[in-house]
Order: C-alpha cells, then sequence, then structure tokens
C-alpha cells in the first residue's frame, strides 16, 4: 500500500508490525520446535515438571530407541509404496483428462467436466460407509489397491492441469498433427515437455496427500501389517500414551518427507493453495 | 517425411483415409478426447457417484451387514431428528465452523497484509507460518495432545509459572473443544495466508497510488480498494474453511477420539461410529445424506449471495 503518513510514524508502524509477526511466528513455529525438544532430550526430563525450553542434552539414541521398539520401517515402506503408487497413477490420469477437457471440442464435454467439478463438493467423509463397501465386494480391503484406487481420480488435479494446459498454443498441437503424429505422441511429446510446472505441483500435491491420508487407510486397512505411517502413529498415540519421547521422535520421523519437500518445493505448493485456492 | 506432410498436409491426410477405411480414422479421432477421460470418469463413477447413490440406498434400509438390508423408508431420517447424539454432534460441528473459520480468515487476511510488505526476514515468517499446511492431521492431532497434556504438557506448565491452573485442557469437557480449536487454527490460518498474499500480489499498485491521489488513508484504502478486491478470494476461503470444518475428522479422532463424553464428536465421528462401531450401515449413510445436503445447501446460498451482492456492488 501506499502511505501518507509521515517516515518516522511509519518506521515506527513497520517495526511495531515486525515485532508482533516475529512473535506469532514464534508462537506457530512452537509446536514443531517442541517435538523436536521432546524426542532428543533425555528421558526423564519430560516428567520433571520443569520448563526447560531447551533440552538438557541431545539424545540420537531415543531415534533408534523408537525405531527398534515400533514397526516404523514397515509403515514407511506402506506409507511409501501407496504414496508412490498413486502418483504415478494419478498424475498420469489428471494430466491426460485435464489435456482432453482443456484442448479438444467434443459433445458432451461441459456436461463431463461439470461431473468432475462435482466430484469435488462430495467429501471422501461423506461416502466413506459406501466407498468401504465397494472396496470390501472388490476384495481389495487390506491391500494396497484398496487405498490407491479409490482416490486415483482426483478432480483438483484435472482442474489445475485444464487452467494450466488451456494456454498452450493449438498451433503447435495442428502442426504436430499435421505432421502425421498421433494423439498420443502429441500428449507425450509436445504437450508433456510444456506442461513440467504443473507436472511438479501434481506430484507433490498427490505425494502429500497420499502419505497424510487417514480415514481411507483408518477404514480400509485394519490389519497391522499393513499400517501407514499415520495409522502407526495414531496406534502408538492410543497404546503408549505415555511414551512421549518415543511418540515425538516417531512424528518427527513421519514428518521428514513431508518437511523435505517443504523446504525444496516450496514455490509449488504455494503454487498449489494459491494458484486455484482450492483444497 | 515430415517436411513432405508439412507441404503437402491435404495430399497427407487424404493418403492415411483411403488406406485405413474414412469413417474408422474420422471416428478414432473423435474418439480420442474421451479415451483420455474414460480412465478417470470409470474411477470417479466407481468410488465417489456410486457410492453415493449406494449411500442413498443403504440410507432407507436397516442394516447391520450380517444379513439382507431390510428396507425401512424414512426410519432413519425420522430417527436422526429424535436422536439427542446427533443434535449434539450437529451442534459441536457449527460451534467448531462459528469459532474457526471466521478467525482463521481473519488473522490470515492479517497475516497476508503484513507480510506483504517490505519487512526483515518476510520470506522466513512467512514460510513458518505455512509450514503447518503440510503437516499431517494426524501429526498435528498427536503434537498437540502433548503440549495440552494435563500432567505434562508445557502449557499446564507455563500456565503454572503464571500461577494459573493447571486446566484440564484434553480431558475435560469445558476445555476440549476450544484446544481443538486452537489447534485448528495454528493449521488454517497459514492456509488462508497463502491464498490472500497470492489475491494481494495480483493487485495492480495502480488502484492505490490513485488512491493515495485522491487522499485516501491506510484504512480507507484497505476499505475502498484492497477489501472490495479481496471479495472473491474472501467468498472462496470462506466456502474452503466451512467445508473443511463440517468434514473435519482426523484431527479430532487422534486428538480426544471425540470426548470425553461426547463433547468433540463431529458429524464425521458420529458418521463414523455409527458405521464401524455400531455396525449400522442404513443409520449412518442416512447421516451421511445430511452431511452431503449440509454441505451442497451451504455452498448454492453463498454462490447466491456472492452473486446478488456483487451485482449491487
Amino acid at each position: 500500500m501506499v502511505t501518507t503518513t509521515s517516515p518516522a510514524r511509519q518506521r515506527f508502524e513497520t517495526g511495531g508490525l515486525w515485532l508482533l509477526l516475529t512473535a506469532g511466528a514464534a508462537v506457530m513455529f512452537f509446536p514443531i520446535y517442541w517435538m523436536f525438544a521432546t524426542a532428543i532430550r533425555p528421558r526423564d526430563e519430560i516428567f520433571s515438571g520443569a520448563v526447560n525450553l531447551l533440552p538438557t542434552g541431545w539424545v540420537w539414541g531415543n531415534f533408534t530407541a523408537a525405531l527398534s521398539r515400533m514397526p516404523f520401517l514397515d509403515w514407511t515402506w506402506n506409507s511409501l509404496i501407496i504414496a508412490i503408487a498413486a502418483v504415478v497413477i494419478t498424475v498420469s490420469l489428471n494430466l491426460l483428462c485435464g489435456y482432453a477437457f482443456a484442448k479438444f471440442r467434443f459433445a458432451g464435454r461441459d456436461i463431463l467436466f461439470i461431473g468432475v467439478l462435482s466430484a469435488l463438493m462430495i467429501p471422501i467423509q461423506v461416502i466413506i460407509v459406501p466407498l468401504f463397501l465397494v472396496v470390501a465386494d472388490l476384495g481389495l480391503l487390506n491391500s494396497y489397491w484398496g487405498v490407491i484406487l479409490p482416490r486415483a481420480a482426483e478432480a483438483f488435479g484435472i482442474f489445475m492441469v485444464r487452467q494450466f494446459m488451456v494456454s498452450i498454443p493449438d498451433e503447435l498441437l495442428e502442426a504436430a498433427r499435421l505432421d502425421g503424429a498421433s494423439e498420443l505422441t502429441i500428449f507425450l511429446k509436445v504437450v508433456l515437455p510444456l506442461s513440467k510446472p504443473i507436472i511438479a505441483v501434481l506430484i507433490i500435491f498427490t505425494f502429500m496427500w497420499r502419505w497424510n491420508d487417514f480415514v481411507l487407510p483408518l477404514v480400509i486397512l485394519t490389519d497391522q501389517e499393513m499400517y501407514t505411517v499415520q495409522l502407526g502413529l495414531n496406534l502408538l498415540k492410543g497404546q503408549y500414551n505415555t511414551e512421549w519421547t518415543d511418540i515425538m521422535a516417531i512424528a518427527l520421523l513421519s514428518l521428514a518427507p513431508m518437511l523435505v519437500i517443504f523446504v525444496f518445493f516450496q514455490r509449488q505448493l504455494i503454487q498449489g493453495i494459491a494458484g486455484t485456492g482450492l483444497k | 517425411m515430415a517436411d513432405l506432410s508439412m507441404t503437402y498436409p491435404k495430399e497427407r491426410s487424404e493418403t492415411t483415409t483411403s488406406r485405413k477405411s474414412g469413417w474408422w480414422s474420422s471416428y478414432r479421432s473423435r474418439l480420442t478426447p474421451y479415451l483420455f477421460i474414460a480412465p478417470n470418469l470409470l474411477l470417479f463413477s466407481i468410488f465417489v457417484f456410486f457410492p453415493l447413490l449406494y449411500a442413498a440406498y443403504i440410507s432407507v434400509h436397516q442394516w447391520s451387514l450380517i444379513d439382507a438390508p431390510e428396507f425401512n423408508g424414512v426410519q432413519n431420517y425420522t430417527r436422526l431428528l429424535s436422536d439427542g447424539q446427533f443434535w449434539q454432534s450437529l451442534t459441536n460441528t457449527v460451534i467448531y465452523s462459528a469459532a474457526t473459520v471466521p478467525t482463521s480468515l481473519i488473522l490470515g487476511l492479517f497475516l497476508a497484509i503484513g507480510l506483504n510488505r517490505k519487512l526483515a526476514a518476510r520470506t522466513l515468517l512467512r514460510s513458518i507460518y505455512f509450514l503447518p499446511v503440510v503437516v499431517s492431521s494426524v501429526a498435528t492431532a498427536v503434537i498437540a495432545a502433548w503440549l495440552f497434556n494435563d500432567n505434562y504438557g508445557i502449557i499446564n506448565a507455563l500456565l503454572k509459572q503464571a500461577g494459573v491452573g493447571p486446566v484440564a485442557w484434553l480431558s475435560s469437557p469445558r476445555w476440549a473443544l476450544p484446544s481443538i480449536i486452537l489447534t485448528t487454527l495454528w493449521v488454517r490460518i497459514g492456509f488462508c495466508m497463502v491464498v490472500y498474499l497470492a489475491a494481494l500480489q495480483s493487485i495492480s499498485p495502480s488502484y492505490y497510488e490513485a488512491a493515495v491521489i485522491d487522499g485516501a488513508t491506510r484504512p480507507q484504502q484497505f476499505r475502498f480498494v484492497t477489501w472490495p478486491l479481496l471479495r472473491p478470494t474472501t467468498f472462496l476461503l470462506l466456502i474452503l474453511n466451512v467445508i473443511y470444518s463440517f468434514q473435519v475428522f482426523d484431527l479430532i479422532y487422534v486428538m480426544t477420539g471425540g470426548g470425553p463424553g461426547f463433547s468433540t464428536t463431529m458429524i464425521v465421528q458420529y458418521i463414523y461410529q455409527a458405521a464401524f462401531a455400531s455396525s449400522e450401515m442404513g443409520y449412518a449413510s442416512a447421516m451421511g445424506m445430511v452431511l452431503f445436503v449440509l454441505i451442497l445447501l451451504f455452498t448454492l446460498i453463498q454462490w447466491r449471495i456472492n452473486r446478488r451482492t456483487e451485482q449491487f456492488v
């Protein structure tokens, strides 16, 4: 904003605002810090009742101890398989579908697109009961596919791809068609290379959603061997509800992939959230 | 080859048509978009649209999964009307929404305006506010449960130093919902901030320059430039946040499990309990349908209001 106030007063205002925002940020960051501080400090310090904002010592062994007590690596393996398979399937299907909506004219296109958008309006929580029954009827309870397939079609992604691909010039596609390229070749060789930014956004969001998913795995994966990281963390909280060192250590490990994504792909995250404002 | 077809496009297409019988070629090219959207459409049909219809079907039956579903008309729906726990869960959901939605919008807008100015470490501050967006709701719930822990939680420890408390945050019906509301704000503020920031950055500076020439003060610039131009964003965030709060599940399921008593049971939690703890599929589906209609109605009403007010502005 452009201001009409005097420079001195403006500096005073800016300073106050900065202090306020920094204090707020400290409060916002504190839970993350506290998870780390709890996971790393000597176990007996937790129950001392005193306020020690800084751990007296760093016990890295807490992490190995937690890992040896919990099948965290199995949970991670399950989560990784689900999230990676979901990324491959969902991103491919999103791109194909979004491309068709953006660059083809065909009968029923608008109706079908409204259908896709209306899928956005149906939260999984509303249909969780019949969805569970459908997955059970398909014989997919306690299987990876049971959590991958129901969420493989993602309306948000289709919507984002369409928005992005509308701006790809038609002339490029026409030129390739005149060259005799098949529609699939055009998609793979012309459209995809131009769509790298949106592909990055889709990969990051799909991975994040599937990694963080809870309600569908909770209902579908009842066998503890099939547990994902989130289900495991929930189990820990219920069963070992006084072992806060272990719980915080596992919580921190469960966040690791997200923190890596956050540090390296923040631009894509912001673009995905801000660009469409959806979800 | 490429050059040839570039020079004689018509000829090429004619030869292809004559080689592969004409109707098939044109049929195939018209089929392409349908083939591209088919996998998604199939998945949506099986895992979204069919379940919605299926939910409507189950909702007029009594079904414990063991026997065949037994048609019982609107009994599940009439039972809802007299089910105190259903109304309690609905009330909890409304209170939760009323407490979280406007607050996260206002704080998100404040942060966005503040962090849109040139400030030291602005990028870092933005990142910190945004960080909770990537934290899973289970991890959020687990961390919050530890912070709010009655005996060893840091919040009570700090309160004790200040001579207050201890407060039974998660174990008393009075404080459990406020604890969850605070945790939700932690999650949602950053989300709103990011959306608002993007909207603010798309406002052309020339509007503000014109406002200053007209002698507008800072608050007036906000009132007459920023706020009207942010209307669509506010509207979108309002819808998204209300939908979010009406379908909240993970966070509360892990943090309190809906308790103590029934004090933090939201509508989705009650649906989950009816289906997977009491095996009342029909009753759970009826509640699912009600939730769906509520979300739909809310969105439509918002849409109408938004359109009508826009006409007058």
